[in-house]
């Protein structure tokens, strides 16, 4: 705008960072967020300082082990995360108490002096980039309570005291070790809506999942980041795939089988082009057992040819050999087929096995004069059989769809059955533990 | 514009204001705070030193909002229990005058809004509800602040405040608003957050061992 900016008024100075001894046991305390800080926590003695009193007033002293608790990313580490520079200024560990048991997190306050302030959250390995709300969000009180922020809906999770257990370093805000906080957090993965709670003041924070190995670069620390454990409240699930669209494409595509399945079968002729009937008689076989049908003709194109053996059989069993000939040409397909079916009853109840029925499918016959030879076999002891056999060219065969259909629906089942299992283990640690799935 | 030349009555100095508009400004040698009058400028006060603070901000920042350039002229420095804050006096490239508060590095820019009712502020209360040009409002924090002191240009005289109450509003979509309660009469100031990215700051100040 104006061109030659005056010389800049006042209070110029670029603010620095400052040193300052504790009050308390004269330990190195460092201001790193300028006039920010509004309490700085001593990392020696553990006493929490007035940081706007030029002489530290001590407003409380905790009681902690040195050491421990060690920040995984140590205070005064600089940083690019997500393109802005930051510095790590602040650290605390909360905790909520379920059933009696402790579960702890740490909160890692980052500082850039145009940005303003960031959290990183972490649960076992489970980092959360934390920012505060500008909006409002809105809570729902349906059956389940949830949340709306800027359009996106959040599900109610989990609400419990929070109870600051551990602080060092500095905070623009008033810390103390023991305040209690309701904190209610509202997921919908992989962001979590946080609200918190005290003494008539409410704020609200949105939370992202965050891959530890990302702050890990960031922050340029030394190994890896330790591996999470368990499964995180807003953690997304692993598979990146949408279930609702895996079932769409799933459900065309078998649709898009049935209509090819129907479409065989229309196309397909089913032309019967032969049947007889015969009786095995009873007994040990007399002589030469062979014998040869009429001739029969295949007409059209090259097609497959279905034989059909159906026998009376019970408890017993047929074997037939059988060839089928072309009569101009000699060319012979050989092959044989049992019909076996036996039943009975046992302690389980009754029971079956086989069936008197077998079809065999002969592929590509070229069209022609054909017969077929027959070589009926049975038990030396068997009573008198009577089959039939009828032949049929150009029939439709399913079975690879049914391959294909199977092949589309196992992977289907595989991530349908992770997914119900990620969302399982997730809400199992809120408020609301599901019994079946509830899928996105 | 015109950019009206004066004279401090107390020290001499040299007196540029930036803006036409502006009512009230302090003397950047001798601290007094001068009150334009038909005439010349009259000393009203004195600003004590400010004290230190760490905002990016200051005197002379430029910045974008909403495709407008606007120039920082002027501010009032508030503290409270929790922190401070600053309420920067922009000037926007077509006269316009507004506010950008600066609190923890948490950016807003704010209108005054004139012409609607507004709640005695014994009346207002946390978690309430109000309706202002079509946009509910949630009372969000009801704050007591500590007049700290002013620097620059600002559009009205203000510079004899001790405790002054707030009250902070905010909508569902990122809207907030501000009763200024400084006065007999309430000020409702509407407006909305922004990132510090948004609003292509220049000028800015710089911080030891930050680029």
């Amino acid at each position: 705008m104006s061109s030659g900016t005056p010389p800049l008024p006042g209070s110029t100075a670029k603010p620095q960072v400052k040193a300052l001894n504790c009050p308390q046991c004269g330990a190195a305390i460092t201001l790193r967020s300028f006039q920010q800080a509004v309490t700085v926590v001593c990392e020696n003695c553990h006493s929490i300082l007035d940081a706007k009193d030029p002489t530290l007033k001590v407003l409380q002293q905790f009681q902690a082990i040195t050491g421990e608790i060690r920040p995984l990313i140590p205070l005064g580490s600089r940083g690019k995360f997500r393109g802005t520079d930051y510095e790590v200024i602040g650290f605390q560990r909360r905790s909520i108490e379920s059933d009696g048991i402790r579960y702890d997190w740490h909160e890692y306050l980052l500082f850039n002096p145009y940005k303003g302030f960031r959290y990183l959250s972490e649960y076992q390995g489970h980092w959360n980039d934390v920012t505060v709300c500008k909006g409002l969000p809105e809570v729902q009180f349906k059956l389940v309570s949830n949340a709306n922020y800027l359009g996106e809906n959040f599900r109610h999770f989990q609400t419990a005291d929070a109870v600051t257990g551990y602080v060092i370093g500095e905070f623009p805000w008033q810390v103390r070790v023991g305040e209690r906080i309701a904190v209610t957090d509202y997921v919908h993965p992989p962001r979590v809506l946080s609200c918190e709670q005290a003494a008539g003041e409410t704020s609200w924070s949105l939370g992202e999942y965050t891959y530890g190995n990302e702050i890990w670069k960031a922050f340029n620390l030394p190994g890896q980041a330790p591996q999470p454990v368990g499964v995180f409240e807003n953690q997304p699930a692993p598979t990146t795939i949408n279930l609702k669209q895996v079932w769409m494409t799933f459900i065309m595509l078998a649709v898009f089988l049935v209509g090819l399945m129907a479409v065989m079968d229309i196309a397909s002729s089913k032309e019967a082009v032969y049947s007889a009937s015969y009786q095995l008689p009873p007994g040990p076989q007399k002589g030469e057992a062979s014998f040869v049908t009429d001739v029969f003709e295949l007409k059209g194109r090259t097609s497959n040819v279905q034989i059909q053996t159906s026998a009376n059989v019970s408890n017993s069993w047929i074997y037939v050999d059988y060839a089928l000939i072309n009569q101009d040409s000699g060319r012979a397909w050989d092959f044989g087929r049992e019909v076996s079916f036996y039943s009975g009853y046992d302690s389980d109840g009754s029971w079956t096995e086989g069936s008197r029925k077998d079809t065999v499918i002969v592929p590509s016959v070229p069209a022609g004069h054909y017969y077929l030879r027959i070589e009926p076999e049975a038990d030396a002891r068997h009573p008198a059989i009577n089959y039939s056999i009828s032949v049929r060219r150009d029939v439709p065969v399913f079975g690879f769809y049914g391959w294909a259909l199977l092949g589309l629906f196992l992977p289907v089942l595989y991530v349908t059955l992770k997914s119900i299992g990620f969302e399982r283990s997730r809400w199992a640690e809120s408020d609301h533990p599901i019994l079946q799935t509830e899928s996105d | 514009m015109t950019q009206p030349i004066a004279n401090c009555p107390n020290c001499g100095a040299k007196i540029v204001f930036q803006w036409s508009s502006s009512v009230q400004t302090v003397c950047t040698y001798c601290k007094s705070i001068l009150v334009r009058t038909d005439v010349d400028l009259k000393k009203v006060g004195q600003v004590a030193d400010l004290p230190p603070d760490s905002s990016p901000i200051q005197i002379n920042t430029e910045g974008i909002y909403h495709n407008k350039a606007f120039v920082v002229g002027g501010r009032i420095l508030y503290e409270y229990e929790q922190g401070g804050w600053n309420e920067w006096h922009i000037v926007m490239n077509d006269g316009a005058s507004a506010w950008l508060s600066d609190a923890q590095d948490e950016y807003a820019i704010s209108f005054a809004a004139t012409g609607q009712s507004l709640p005695a502020a014994a009346q207002v209360k946390v978690g309430q509800q109000f309706n202002w040009n079509n946009q509910t409002y949630m009372v969000t924090v009801i704050t007591e602040a500590h007049y700290k002191g002013v620097e620059g240009e600002l559009p009205f005289q203000y510079w004899d405040k001790t405790d002054v109450v707030f009250v902070d509003l905010r909508s569902q979509s990122g809207r907030f608003a501000t009763l200024d309660y400084s006065d007999e009469q309430p000020a409702l100031y509407l407006g909305e957050f922004f990132e510090f990215d948004d609003l292509k700051f220049k000028n800015l100040r710089q911080f030891e061992g930050w680029s």
